[in-house]
């Protein structure tokens, strides 16, 4: 028997191992942009009229192209609940949840992200 | 209920069918599921087999399955199909020797390709349309066949045709048994007209052909017909037809058809009432249902019996509507009731290859049926009209002709009773998307898709229930606007008027003053080009606004790489540019195209190295062609009065003229120009949102003209005018669209939306009738004063630079997954 979703156990805040992905001005505000860590393509993105930043991954799953962090970012909904949209046929990503929010079965894995200073750290191993 | 005390219900068959069974039963929480399905792939969508030769892959066509095996409410046998059904302990036996007791047994074991005995069909080379593995080996195949053959000129034959036509076989055939194509489905003239469309195509066509054998050594080399003919083939795709998989049922002494098929009853009980069959192995009042709707109600009728209702299944409209190798085919109800039983009406064009019949009855009151060929938009609201006995208008011709009295076809769709089904896949009422509508707010498509999953089977039914939208929104005096999107309750024309009476320059000050939330990938490209429309300053400055090709200054391709296009004004281009063009592709292994607009495409190009390619093109004198933009594209030109004999004046250098004037300008769409030097049109100056073709007297301008998916010829806008003239009317003219259209609307649906159409857009530009046009006419100039290469500003400026990287944290590295294969001594993306 085969589990599709695996119930997250642990504490979402501790034990989390951060790693520097980049400097605050190297993604573009409301936009995001690509890093390298770790060997794992991921995307950041950074919401400036908020204050608030996203990670996930940059593979968009509908077509396995690495090319999410090159998407229009956004928001939906009474909650302003914030997404991306893949630059190659628009499906449309929740930064919080990584549900597709355009009606398909896809799902992208988020990141912790945090900003010291001027640096912007990642958390991408699950120890 | 405890969850092991639940009654077992055993799912023979993962298709389309037997999954969508298990969906429904998996909401009532009343069963333990256990599904065993023969191929080793999950459960895919058999409806839209034929886009694997499009490009799609197994995993876009599977069906989902979230959320299936949490709680183990399913449990799955992939691979492992069943072997025996013993009916005395009610158990059923999987080859792999799996032993499951079943409370109910439901059979959708589906159906197989009917394969007929003809000797030689053993031969290599012959093939059946059925699965994916099918397809898989036909595919594998095709390379190396040069004529292939279709048996069967049905629905599914055509289908298989159309596969081969996409797998590139120079010569394809469909040999039919019955004198005409589609037999079961449309009458005999609409064969006809379906016959003489898809010659066009290519497609040879063998009717009233009986196939003897299959000659060959190992391979097919050849059929040989009963009337002593022989066709020369190397590759036989059998579709003639299904043979229901009823042999686990025989073998358990189930009742079966003579000619197949598990017999049920209006329940889908077999003749042993525990076990039950859906689909197209079921045979119900001597029918086998080949299409997945009528499956689907089978479906949904056990499942609601299962759940404690009581529900027969009536049997199923076969009414059908498909796109067979870029032909619209369709038929409904009744297509075959001839008088004296019921009256007909006929239109036929034979110039456009369309064909409309419908049968209405002798009072004249109800449709009966129909067939629709070349042009089917027509067919939701007649296929309603049907299935919910709507009484006819006094001119039911118009139903196919068109109104002629205004009347609007919305007002049609809210004739429909509430309980008519307007979503057959996934049973979705008029009712239920009206109160989707008004309850739960959802007023996009979009929305209506996640509410109520309507339209998300075949598709076949989205522009009615986007109809329905509209009508509903209008009925509740909702005032129905083209806003651009949630952030924003204005249209386009609004925002741009805005824009300009506000002075506003950036996205975030148009956001904060009108809009709300964060903006979002529709909003976001449209203000772009309304303050790009207005100011024309440099896009990069806001490049997160910017759609995907215009943030990067280049199209994005698959894979992830980009294409440059620089521009060659009026495809006129000196032997040493073709050489550094030449020289650029190489450096940077670029593939290299002519495009439709007279230039050259170089594919390829890492994101990192777009700003060094370009820096060597602006050296050479070249400049962006805003390829990636919703700009001018080309003003495409023949060789004009300097080379041809034909020529009356010099339409190269008008060409070259026009397209340095309206370069750079951002438009609410791409907009395409063409010069042609006399009356021949070779520019083909018709098919583009602004054409110019010289005459005797001077030049003739003509307007919003189309390619693409919905060609169509632009119209005489100016008679024997001179350069002067022409240039100002095409200012008016970009101006007024710009301004006025809606966001992706090309100049051909801009001015089909437009209300008084020509006449009025002539007045408007040729007789001034708003007085507008000297504001035009100053507002373009502006826009052609201001411009600038947007890549030369990029090339010399480090900041702007620095953005064309893959990996912000390693500039220099470039994305290892971006790899390319090889074809024809150049490089192509890798397939997705």
């Amino acid at each position: 028997m085969q589990t599709l979703t695996q119930p997250d156990t642990k504490n979402p805040t501790q034990n989390l191992k951060w790693q520097l992905a980049c400097h605050v001005d190297d993604i573009p505000k409301d936009g995001g942009a690509c890093v390298l860590v770790d060997g794992e393509q991921i995307a950041i993105f950074h919401f400036g009229r908020r204050g608030e930043w996203f990670a996930t991954q940059n593979r968009c799953p509908h077509k396995q192209q690495m090319a999410l962090s090159r998407g229009m970012t956004g928001s939906t909904g009474e909650t302003c609940e914030p997404k991306v949209a893949c630059p190659f046929h628009k499906k449309t990503f929740s930064l919080v949840t990584g549900e597709c929010l355009s009606g398909d079965d896809y799902r992208i894995r988020t990141y912790p992200v945090k900003v010291k200073g001027d640096k912007v750290y990642v958390s991408i191993s699950s120890q | 209920m405890n969850y092991t005390a639940r009654p077992v219900v055993v799912v023979v068959g993962n298709g389309m069918v037997g999954h969508r069974f298990c969906a429904k039963l998996k909401t009532s929480g009343l069963f333990r599921i256990v599904l065993f399905g023969e191929e080793v792939h999950p459960a895919y969508d058999r409806v839209h087999l034929s886009e694997f030769f499009n490009g799609k892959s197994a995993a876009d066509l599977s069906l989902p399955m979230t959320g299936w095996f949490e709680d183990e409410e399913i449990v799955l046998y992939l691979g492992d199909p069943v072997r025996e059904i013993d009916r005395e302990q009610k158990l059923v036996h999987s080859y792999k020797g799996a032993s499951i007791h079943y409370d109910i047994l439901v059979l959708a074991t589906g159906s197989s390709a009917f394969v007929p005995d003809i000797s030689g069909i053993e031969k290599e080379g012959v093939f059946v349309y059925r699965t994916i593995e099918d397809l898989e080996k036909i595919r594998a195949y095709a390379p190396r066949v040069i004529s292939g053959a279709v048996m069967g000129g049905g629905l599914l034959g055509l289908e298989a045709a159309k596969a081969l036509l996409d797998l590139g076989i120079p010569q394809t055939h469909v040999v039919e048994f019955a004198t005409r194509l589609m037999p079961r489905q449309i009458d005999s003239a609409g064969s006809h007209m379906l016959e003489s469309s898809l010659k066009k195509l290519g497609l040879e066509l063998h009717l009233n052909k009986s196939t003897l054998a299959i000659e060959g050594k190992d391979k097919v080399e050849a059929l040989q017909f009963a009337d002593e003919t022989r066709l020369p083939v190397d590759m036989l795709v059998i579709s003639a037809g299904i043979r229901p998989r009823d042999e686990l049922a025989r073998l358990a002494g189930l009742q079966v058809g003579t000619r197949g098929g598990i017999v049920v009853n209006d329940r889908l009980q077999t003749s042993d009432k525990n076990i039950y069959a859906i689909g197209e192995c079921a045979l119900f009042q001597g029918m086998i249902y080949g299409l997945v709707a009528p499956g689907y109600e089978m479906a949904d009728v056990v499942v609601n019996n299962l759940s404690g209702g009581n529900k027969a299944f009536p049997g199923f409209d076969m009414s059908t509507k498909l796109k067979l190798i870029g032909q619209d085919v369709a038929s409904f109800g009744d297509p075959f009731a001839t008088e004296p039983d019921c009256r007909t009406i006929v239109f036929e064009d034979r110039h456009k290859g369309i064909y409309k019949r419908i049968n209405i009855s002798t009072d004249g009151k109800y449709l009966l049926g129909g067939v629709l060929i070349g042009d089917t938009t027509a067919y939701n609201i007649l296929l309603q009209t049907v299935n919910n006995r709507l009484v006819l208008p006094p001119d039911p011709e118009d139903l196919i002709l068109g109104s002629r009295g205004g009347a609007s076809e919305t007002a049609g769709v809210m004739g429909l009773p509430d309980e008519a089904l307007i979503c057959s896949c996934e049973s979705v009422t008029k009712a239920a998307i009206c109160q989707t509508v008004t309850e739960k707010d959802a007023t996009s498509f979009e929305a209506m898709k996640k509410c109520t999953r309507a339209g998300t089977g075949c598709g076949g039914c989205v522009p009615l229930v986007k109809d329905l939208i509209t009508a509903t929104l209008k009925a509740n005096g909702q005032y129905v606007r083209n806003v651009i999107c949630e952030h924003f309750s204005h249209s386009r024309q609004e925002l741009f008027d805005l824009v300009r009476l506000h002075n506003i320059r950036t996205y975030d000050d148009a956001l904060a003053k009108w809009g709300k939330g964060d903006g979002c990938e529709v909003c976001k490209p449209v203000i772009a080009s309304i303050l790009a429309s207005c100011w024309n300053e440099i896009i990069v400055k806001q490049a997160t606004i910017q759609d995907s090709n215009d943030r990067y200054l280049a199209n994005i391709q698959k894979g992830g790489s980009y294409s440059v296009v620089p521009r060659i004004p009026g495809g006129e281009i000196t032997p040493d540019r073709l050489i550094v063009l030449g020289k650029v592709a190489k450096k940077y292994k670029l593939y290299t195209k002519i495009t439709g607009g007279q230039r050259i495409d170089l594919f390829g190009a890492h994101v990192g190295d777009l700003p060094a390619i370009w820096e060597e093109l602006i050296d050479a004198g070249f400049e962006s062609g805003h390829a990636y933009g919703k700009a001018l594209r080309t003003v495409k030109s023949c060789v004009g009065s300097t080379w041809c004999r034909f020529g009356l004046h010099d339409s190269v250098s008008f060409a070259i003229e026009i397209e340095h004037r309206y370069r750079g300008i951002r438009a609410p769409h791409k907009l395409k120009g063409g010069v042609s030097g006399c009356i021949r049109e070779c520019a083909e100056a018709q098919s583009k949102d602004f054409g110019i073709i010289a005459t005797e007297k001077g030049w003739n301008l003509y307007v919003c003209g189309n390619g693409g998916s919905k060609p169509q010829h632009a119209q005489l806008l100016a008679v024997d005018i001179d350069k002067a003239t022409c240039v100002k009317y095409l200012d008016r003219f970009l101006m007024f669209y710009i301004r006025t259209a809606d966001a992706l609307t090309r100049t051909a649906t801009w001015l089909n939306k437009m209300e008084g159409g020509m006449s009025y857009l002539k007045n408007v530009i040729v007789n001034d009738s708003l007085g507008m046009g000297e504001t035009w006419e100053e507002e373009m100039q502006s826009l052609v004063d201001g411009y600038t290469c947007e890549w030369k500003e990029v090339v010399d400026n480090p900041e702007l630079r620095k953005r064309f990287v893959h990996f912000v944290n390693a500039p220099r590295k470039k994305d290892p997954e971006l790899d390319f294969d090889s074809l024809r001594s150049q490089v192509k993306a890798k397939e997705w």
